[in-house]
């Protein structure tokens, strides 16, 4: 069917286009070998970079302080000749905004991960899904400006004053006069933020949860509710412990919403005594002081907060992969 | 038997329409089912004598699953699921709107294709599971059933000194007949099987068809599978389904020897599967 | 079994005694549910009503192109802030994106199980939890100390670290996905690997890939604590790779902070183009174009944060899949 001519040619075609292809073909293949190693290895070393100049700006006020002094130490004095630093209130005050975060935010992730999961429909479920995820796409900055100008007045006249009045007196948590610029507006604000995280994570884990175990739940007659808590919730425990883990993270790092509304107390000040205290975070105080701080000693004490909360960071996210992958063993194949 | 005699025994009513529910554990008449805008099942009547073993055959697709699980109202759990007609268990509609779905659920028990026990329970726990769901708090009740489900499921013995370890470090053949266990703690009347020795071993496999036959002694099951030669060994009475419908249903022997209905029969001499 | 009748009744009872509170309880927590949903979406559509109620009114052309002038008047606008923004984030990306492809490719195309690609892993796992601010500080002390003000490239490569683990660990988790009869009909006819790699595999992964581009470039566009200690911020337009330059979330916190109703104005107006930019890059580039057109499947966009660790719990949970 071939004539000859047409056989040659094809002929000449694939050697031709095999030697286009095999041209510099080792040298190619090294060369993009390495490119790749490279940049894999750019990132390693950008790591290395993080820990090495945080590590060396932040070596002058440990220095002076001691490295262990310096996170028990109340004061926060940048008046020249009488400079202390200390970082214990803004790891108390991290801690506790992020605790009233996770307080918070975690339970209400927790239910709309089941109702998207579990309970809604999935023309419902989806759709929802997705506007919970937009929370997520908006900068912080943008959270801030609203919870400066806006969310800050609701909850200072539906939730702080009332709780105030009625128990200021006999709960020293409600004991300070709200203004709304506190810690506990600082939570909240945080806990709207990490909810887009928790949820969705929790629903991906829900959603890995094998259907066979809600089959085996319904037919002994649970209801939807009691599948999902006693027998699906269990079943999921490492990721959702994971998922929650992972917002707190997100939490202890923000700093620009957290500036914008924790009242900025400074020292011993910031340690907050009741919900309705002013504070600070590691992050918040870096954020207000460092294009004013002038002498070095200043700058490299603001430095010392980046190293504490990098390694509060570090902790969670290592402590969070740890306990997971503990847990997940837990998660069958059966032996056969 | 005599003609007449036939004509007049249960066995020969069994299937039509005109015979009394009353006479049956399980009755189902004119079921249909959807999912969605798909007629899954057409117009099913078959009748289920007390203490025997049914089988339901037919080729993957034909609606054997689905009527499985309308039997004990799990189909509900598919969202878009629908179903027309009744099944009557004892006298009972099941499907009529003064019925509590989770009585049904512990008159008819089930155990599905592949074994799933609760793995972050004991195996104590996973038997008494639906037990404590349901309010049971008695401890010393709970022991002893828990005692005698794991006998009746032939598990007691190799277990018995392990019940604190987790429901899934036990075997899939074990984990199966720890299901089976499961499901015995609720005293059902009636065990609905899911193609139970599809994920199993021969071996595993066989043990269970050794159990069915002693609990139709006090239950009535009704199997689902795939494995004919399974359903000659274990089943009194088989039911042949294709595309929805119920094709043919009598006595086991009848169905694989005599069978009625040429699909029937092509299906039985592996035709078509 | 002599007293199975007995034990019937028993269950039966104890079914009929609890029915009613647990039927009870299912229906509520359903409530409940549907209110957490709520908690979340209504401070959502106040954000997006606020930004668009009160930033509306700031837009006008001067607004988008001119200096800030007088504050307490409310002239000028925020020009310099956007060119910033956009100056900084294409560098961030210029030197991010890059990085953060090839080094997806080797972690799915070339690393075996050795300790490296580990460690590569694991330290960009570590990477996507680092709070930005410290990422800030590191463009300090690295281009800000040395070169002695406050500059854009400080900005810039304190912006690419944090794009980098998120480009490089949605690339690798696209590019695994990629069926191997894809790559085999690449090989097969002679084509070298590296060509298969870059030509074939990437573009058959191009969908996924672009998306964690968009979520990094979105990611960094809103961040405002880096260029806190890297850019400065400044009412002037760019003046050169090293002087300090301004950008939209720098500029919002600013404005914020000013006590003038003008500011404020502007701050809101700010935002309101922030907002638009990122919302358009993000959620109508991934979920209208892409999935639509493509039908993808895509990360959704909290994972931000947290991809490649939930990725790694989520094959624990399933077993892995390949």
């Amino acid at each position: 069917m071939t004539s000859p001519e047409s056989t040659k040619s094809r002929e000449e075609r694939k050697n031709m286009l095999s030697s286009f292809f095999l041209r510099g073909r080792r040298r190619g293949d090294t060369i993009f070998k390495w490119v790749v190693i490279a940049a894999a290895g750019y990132t390693l070393l950008l790591l290395g970079l993080v820990v090495f100049s945080v590590g060396e700006g932040s070596l002058a006020a440990f220095g002076k302080e001691g490295f262990f002094q310096f996170f028990a130490q109340t004061d926060w004095n940048p008046v020249e000749g009488r400079e202390s630093y200390g970082a214990l209130p803004y790891i108390v005050g991290t801690l506790v905004s992020a605790g009233i975060a996770m307080a918070i935010g975690v339970p209400i992730s927790l239910g709309i991960a089941v109702f998207i999961s579990e309970i809604a429909p999935p023309r419902i479920g989806t759709p929802v899904g997705y506007i919970v995820e937009v929370l997520a796409a908006i900068p912080s900055i943008i959270y801030g400006l609203w919870a400066l100008f806006v969310f800050r007045f609701w909850i200072l006249d539906f939730i702080e004053r009332p709780l105030h009045e009625a128990f200021g007196g006999s709960i020293p948590l409600f004991a300070q006069t709200p203004f709304g610029l506190d810690v506990f507006t600082a939570g909240i604000v945080l806990a709207i933020m990490i909810i887009p995280i928790i949820s969705s994570i929790a629903r991906e884990i829900l959603k890995a949860v094998p259907n066979s175990q809600r089959e085996a739940a319904y037919s002994l007659g649970a209801t939807r509710w009691e599948t999902v808590w006693k027998f699906v919730f269990p079943y999921a425990k490492a990721g959702l412990l994971g998922a929650a883990i992972l917002g707190l993270g997100r939490a202890v790092g923000e700093t620009i919403l957290v500036t914008m509304v924790i009242g900025n107390a400074v020292g011993a000040a910031a340690i907050p005594e009741g919900l309705f205290d002013q504070s600070q975070t590691l992050s918040s105080v870096i954020a207000n002081e460092f294009n004013e701080a002038v002498t070095n000693f200043h700058i490299s004490s603001l430095i010392a907060l980046a190293v504490v909360l990098f390694i509060l960071t570090m902790a969670i996210n290592i402590g969070a992969q740890f306990l997971v992958s503990r847990m997940v063993r837990v998660v069958p194949g059966a032996r056969e | 038997m005599t003609s007449e005699e036939y004509a007049d025994s249960l066995d020969y009513k069994v299937g039509r329409t005109d015979s009394d529910v009353r006479d049956y554990k399980v009755s189902v008449r004119h079921l249909d089912s959807w999912f969605g805008t798909k007629q899954a099942l057409k117009d099913i009547n078959f009748d289920v004598k007390e203490n025997t073993v049914t089988a339901l055959i037919g080729p993957s697709g034909c609606g054997k699953t689905t009527l499985i699980r309308c039997l004990n109202r799990m189909n509900e759990m598919t969202a878009s699921a629908a179903v027309k007609g009744s099944v009557f268990l004892d006298k009972v509609d099941i499907y009529d709107r003064s019925v509590d779905p989770v009585i049904i659920k512990r008159r008819m028990g089930m155990v599905f294709q592949k074994p799933n026990p609760f793995p972050t329970m004991s195996i104590y726990d996973n038997v008494a599971a639906g037990l404590k769901l349901n309010g049971i708090r008695d401890k010393k009740l709970i022991n002893e059933i828990v005692e005698e489900s794991l006998k009746g499921a032939v598990l007691w013995e190799e277990v018995k000194d392990e019940l604190d370890k987790p429901g899934i470090s036990l075997s899939g053949g074990q984990q199966q007949r720890l299901c089976i266990a499961r499901a015995l703690a609720m005293q059902p009347e009636v065990l609905l099987m899911d193609e139970p020795t599809s994920a199993l071993d021969p071996i595993a496999s066989a043990k269970i068809e050794e159990l069915m036959n002693d609990l139709k002694k006090d239950l009535t099951i009704i199997i689902v599978t795939h494995n004919m030669q399974q359903a000659a060994r274990v089943s009194d009475y088989t039911a042949f389904m294709y595309l929805g419908e119920l094709i043919e249903y009598g006595p086991t022997k009848q169905i694989f020897e005599n069978p009625q209905k040429e699909l029937t029969e092509r299906y039985i001499s592996g035709k078509f599967g | 079994m002599s007293n199975t009748s007995e034990r019937k009744q028993i269950i039966q009872d104890s079914i009929l005694r609890t029915n009613a509170r647990r039927r009870i309880i299912d229906k509520a927590i359903t409530v409940a549910t549907i209110a957490c949903v709520a908690a979340a979406l209504i401070p959502l559509g106040s954000i997006l009503f606020e930004v668009f109620k009160n930033g509306a009114s700031a837009i006008s052309f001067e607004f988008l192109t001119e200096p800030q002038g007088s504050i307490v008047r409310g002239d000028g606008g925020i020009g310099p802030a956007i060119q910033g923004t956009l100056i900084v984030v294409g560098l961030a990306s210029l030197m991010g994106v890059p990085v953060g492809v090839l080094g997806g490719i080797y972690l799915s195309e070339y690393a075996g199980t050795g300790k490296f690609p580990y460690f590569v892993r694991f330290f960009n796992n570590v990477m996507t939890g680092l709070p930005s601010i410290v990422l800030g500080i590191v463009g300090y002390i690295i281009l800000v100390l040395t070169i002695g003000s406050f500059n854009v490239m400080a900005g810039a490569i304190a912006l690419s670290i944090i794009m980098i683990p998120i480009v490089l660990g949605v690339t690798e988790q696209t590019v695994k996905l990629v069926p191997n009869s894809v790559r085999e009909a690449g090989h097969s006819l002679g084509i070298p690997k590296w060509k298969v790699t870059m030509f074939i595999t990437l573009w058959s992964a191009k969908n996924g890939v672009l998306t964690g581009i968009v979520l990094g470039i979105s990611r960094i566009a809103g961040e405002t604590a880096p260029l806190i200690t890297t850019i400065l911020g400044t009412s002037l337009f760019f003046q050169g790779f090293f002087g300090p330059v301004d950008a939209l979330p720098l500029r919002i916190w600013r404005l914020s902070q000013q006590p003038y109703d003008a500011s404020h104005e502007f701050a809101w107006g700010s935002a309101l183009i922030l907002i638009l930019m990122i919302l358009s890059l993000s959620v109508a580039l991934r979920y209208l174009v892409l999935e639509r057109k493509f039908r993808l499947r895509l990360p959704p966009l909290s994972l931000n944060y947290s991809f490649p660790i939930v990725s790694g719990m989520l094959k624990k949970m399933r077993g892995t899949k390949e």
